[in-house]
């Protein structure tokens, strides 16, 4: 039997009847249309499903997608500097493209959403496993920044440049600070 | 010498023209394909290795929800049987033709419903029942059925012989004999193959037209390929692939899936049906690199000078169908030995259809040797890099033929400087700091430059542009990009005023993406279509003026061997107690001919070794012999590299003209990074620890 449930996704308000079964990735994807977040293996172990869920990053294949009624999910392609789906680039769209971090594009949008929640959790002093003081603001250096995003699996190797990319988009968040 | 263009746009470094829909997510593959209302296929896949079916019963499942057909096999037959196929001499793609099971994970029936989720519960409800065979399915090197393939991939001979080896080996007096093996390896692509298959039974002339959405490195072989299995004529089959979420050969040569998708398709004329493969189905269906036990013998003089390479190489096929990796090639060819043998013997077994992984041949056939080459080199006392410089030969050894250009020794003495390789203590095991065990290591690398016989282009003047065609692929190694620049320069035009279309068989036909053959061709093509444009249309053309051109053949691939070379260089660090492997630098410089554009290179570099990273350390599908299936078949449990595994990994190049491979001077860069560098790091592992590794990957139980 289908549940209907409403979904705000990069901005705009949806009401959907789905299938108990279906997972958030596929409601976006095939109910909705919004193919930016990816199927890389259904099972929440390659994070190209990545989108922001009321602004926490979430494995969409692994989120049933009844149990998110009511909530503001974002993908990579409404990630914008302003309120999402506002259009515009979001400065991490900037510097994934300047620093050539990707190839095949695959698990791009995953990266991007990853890395805008990854940059949040940071800024708000969440640590990392690999953060050495806890009492203190850990640093965006290279180590965090590579444990912080390493759900997302990137066959094609673009690793040096998504380092790259959030390091740039972070550093320049910080100076705004 | 082949007439070389003046570089303006190649070389620059350009960002790429897909760049902003690619980080949005909105570029369209496969499975994103526009499509009205699709619905949805699902394989039911042999859970025994070998066996007969004995029956499918698709009642229950066409009773549940939603679906709209059950395709069954011809034999046993009856409800739901699948149509015929017209040509089944392939037999990767005779599908559900027959009542054979081959291997575990063959397809033996395919559901077609309104939902996916429909569709997956469906197919979990197709009952089949099977007389099960013992499966024959353990890899051995001492298997006495081994055989010798007619030839290996590449369509070289399997075997080679030059003088004595075994008489060299005797006379020594410094010898190396040792075991290598590779396992088996799994390309996984982050985008599984998929394809969004239509057919309409009114197209072409009310004839039937099938139009296949599909993740693949050629649209035109699986034109070709489709269309021939389904008895269709190849003008009714059209192909569209704009992005491929990866390929790394895994999606050279069509396989089951999308053969699959287009029976699905025919089942339900008019409806869209899309099948993305689960990750898990790619295991088993999407072809993998199959595992090599190589027994390397070397033998060289008091000073280091080889007097004899061997490389016996016993490698996997599916008893199904024949693959037979180029494993024995890099031996023939790397250095300079008067006395030469090299060996081929295939296990065929009940297994899944092997198929290329990036660089097939010369990524394994690359281990093997240059690890012995570093043992050699610690037997002599010797640094592995004068090793090197001592057995360069003059000219390709194979052959005979002259090397095009050859800066194997050039990107090692770069190498070295850029690493700080010099000054090492060579010694194993004497460097322990922090709780951690040092060493370095290296390896070359090589990888043959070659360009296909069959391609074509056009380039027409439209609204005061130049729009060129042609089917090529982009898997992320940056053709949309590099195309532009290559005909902008054909052109002697900005590249602002150049579009090149790919990715679909309207265009002209386009050779596959793989073998590092791309650019070589298609750029080779696009230079030969703007020549005649040029000649027929001056340098004012006006709009609709048009020419096409076939790819040239290369008169001087007879002249001459062609190869990319590369150093790789590694410097592990090994847990004293724990026994983790960590790199905490991987320094690659290549010859690689003319760069078209540096950071797309760049990144096909790195990424190249970075599977190579994967391959020492990580990737191992563990086969279970017992069931004939992959155990860890998924992304948790098949360990690619992750963000936190690389390190301070980098690529670069030196300064390479070689005018005689193509007008652009490119030698292709997709493949070479990923050769060497697992010897790169299993060296690097010896000198931390002094324990020789000869089986990859290289795991911590190894050196504790």
């Amino acid at each position: 039997m289908d549940h209907e449930l409403t979904l705000r996704v990069d901005g705009a308000e949806h009401r959907l009847s789905v299938d108990p079964r279906t997972s958030l990735l596929d409601a976006l994807r095939q109910r909705l249309g919004n193919t930016s977040p990816k199927k890389g293996c259904d099972h929440g172990q390659c994070g190209s499903c990545t989108v922001l869920v009321d602004g926490v990053r979430v494995l969409a294949c692994l989120t049933l997608a009844v149990t998110r009624d009511g909530s503001e999910v974002v993908t990579a392609d409404g990630l914008s500097a302003g309120p999402p789906g506002s259009g515009g680039d979001h400065p991490l769209h900037r510097a994934f493209i300047d620093e050539d971090a990707f190839q095949c594009g695959y698990c791009t949008p995953g990266q991007v959403c990853s890395a805008a929640g990854m940059l949040d959790e940071f800024a708000r002093g969440r640590p990392s496993v690999v953060t050495g003081d806890l009492g203190a603001d850990p640093e965006l250096d290279d180590a965090e920044i590579a444990e912080r995003m390493s759900g997302n699996l990137c066959r094609c190797g673009a690793y040096p440049g998504i380092r790259a990319a959030v390091a740039r988009v972070g550093r320049e968040r910080e100076g705004t600070r | 010498m082949t007439e070389m263009l003046e570089h303006r746009a190649i070389g620059a470094d350009l960002p790429r023209r897909d760049g902003a829909e690619k980080v949005r997510g909105t570029a369209r593959y496969a499975d994103e394909s526009p499509a009205e209302r699709p619905a949805y296929c699902r394989i039911v896949q042999a859970p025994l290795a070998r066996g007969r079916i004995t029956g499918v019963d698709p009642a229950v499942a066409e009773a549940s929800g939603g679906v709209l057909a059950v395709l069954t096999p011809r034999s046993p037959g009856g409800r739901g049987a699948a149509e015929q196929l017209a040509d089944t001499s392939d037999a990767e793609y005779a599908i559900l033709q027959d009542d054979e099971v081959h291997f575990r994970g063959q397809v033996v029936a395919v559901v077609v419903a309104e939902t996916f989720e429909q569709a997956r519960h469906a197919a979990d409800l197709v009952e089949v029942t099977y007389d099960e065979q013992p499966g024959d399915t353990l890899f051995s090197a001492e298997r006495n059925d081994l055989y010798r393939p007619e030839q290996v991939e590449s369509g070289d001979p399997p075997d080679s012989s030059e003088g004595d080896v075994d008489a060299a080996l005797e006379a020594g007096p410094v010898r190396i004999r040792h075991t290598y093996t590779t396992p088996m390896l799994h390309n996984n692509p982050m985008e599984p193959h998929a394809t969004t298959a239509l057919w309409e039974p009114d197209g072409h002339g009310g004839a039937g037209s099938l139009t296949l959405w599909d993740s693949t490195q050629s649209v035109h072989a699986v034109g070709t390929t489709v269309s021939g299995v389904l008895g269709l004529d190849p003008e009714q089959v059209r192909v569209v692939c704009p992005y491929v979420g990866g390929g790394f050969g895994s999606k050279g040569i069509p396989h089951q899936n999308v053969v699959t998708a287009g029976m699905a398709a025919r089942a339900v004329p008019g409806r869209p049906v899309r099948l993305p493969l689960t990750r898990q189905q790619t295991f088993s269906l999407a072809g993998y690199r199959p595992p090599t036990v190589q027994r390397v013998a070397l033998a060289a003089d008091a000073d280091g000078r080889l007097t004899a390479i061997a490389n016996d190489v016993v490698e996997q096929t599916s008893r199904v169908k024949e693959f037979a990796e180029q494993t024995v090639l890099p031996a023939r060819t790397m250095y300079a030995a008067p006395n030469r043998r090299t060996s081929t013997r295939l296990a065929a077994l009940d297994v899944p259809i092997p198929s290329w992984m990036r660089a097939p041949g010369e990524c394994p056939g690359m281990f093997a040797p240059e690890v012995a080459m570093d043992e050699l080199a610690h037997e002599l006392g010797v640094d592995p890099i004068v090793l090197r410089e001592r057995n360069e030969p003059e000219t390709d050894p194979d052959s005979g033929l002259p090397f095009s250009s050859r800066n194997v020794l050039a990107c090692l003495h770069r190498g070295a400087e850029r690493f700080g390789w010099a000054g090492r203590d060579p010694r194993p095991g004497e460097r322990v700091h922090g709780g951690w065990r040092w060493g370095t290591g290296v390896a070359a690398s090589v990888y043959p430059t070659s360009r296909m016989p069959v391609s074509e282009a056009e380039i027409t003047r439209v609204d005061g542009r130049y729009v060129a065609r042609i089917g090529a692929a982009d898997l992320g190694t940056g053709t949309w990009t590099a195309l532009v620049q290559i005909a902008a320069d054909a052109l002697e035009v900005a590249v602002d005023e150049v579009d090149v279309l790919i990715g679909d068989t309207d265009h002209p036909e386009a050779s596959v993406a793989g073998g590092s053959t791309g650019i070589n061709t298609w750029g080779s093509t696009l230079v030969a279509a703007a020549q005649e444009f040029r000649k027929r249309f001056g340098d004012t053309p006006a709009d609709g003026d048009s020419a096409r051109a076939g790819v040239p053949p290369n008169d001087a691939a007879e002249r001459y061997a062609m190869s990319a070379y590369g150093a790789q260089f590694a410097e592990v660090a090994v847990h004293a107690d724990t026994g983790e492997i960590r790199v905490p630098r991987l320094y690659g410089t290549f010859a690689v001919g003319r760069v078209v554009n540096p950071r797309m290179a760049r990144s096909q570099l790195v990424g190249g070794m970075t599977m190579g990273l994967g391959m020492a350390l990580h990737e191992n599908s563990l086969f279970d012999p017992r069931t004939g299936h992959v155990v860890n078949h998924d992304l948790a449990e098949y360990h690619v590299p992750t963000q936190a595994d690389v390190a301070d990994l980098r690529a670069d190049w030196i300064d390479e003209h070689d005018p005689h491979v193509n007008a652009m001077g490119t030698k292709g860069i997709g493949e070479i990074g990923i050769v060497g560098t697992a010897a790169a790091v299993a060296n690097a592992v010896w000198h931390a620890t002094g324990t020789r590794v000869r089986d990859l990957p290289v795991t911590l139980d190894a050196v504790l």
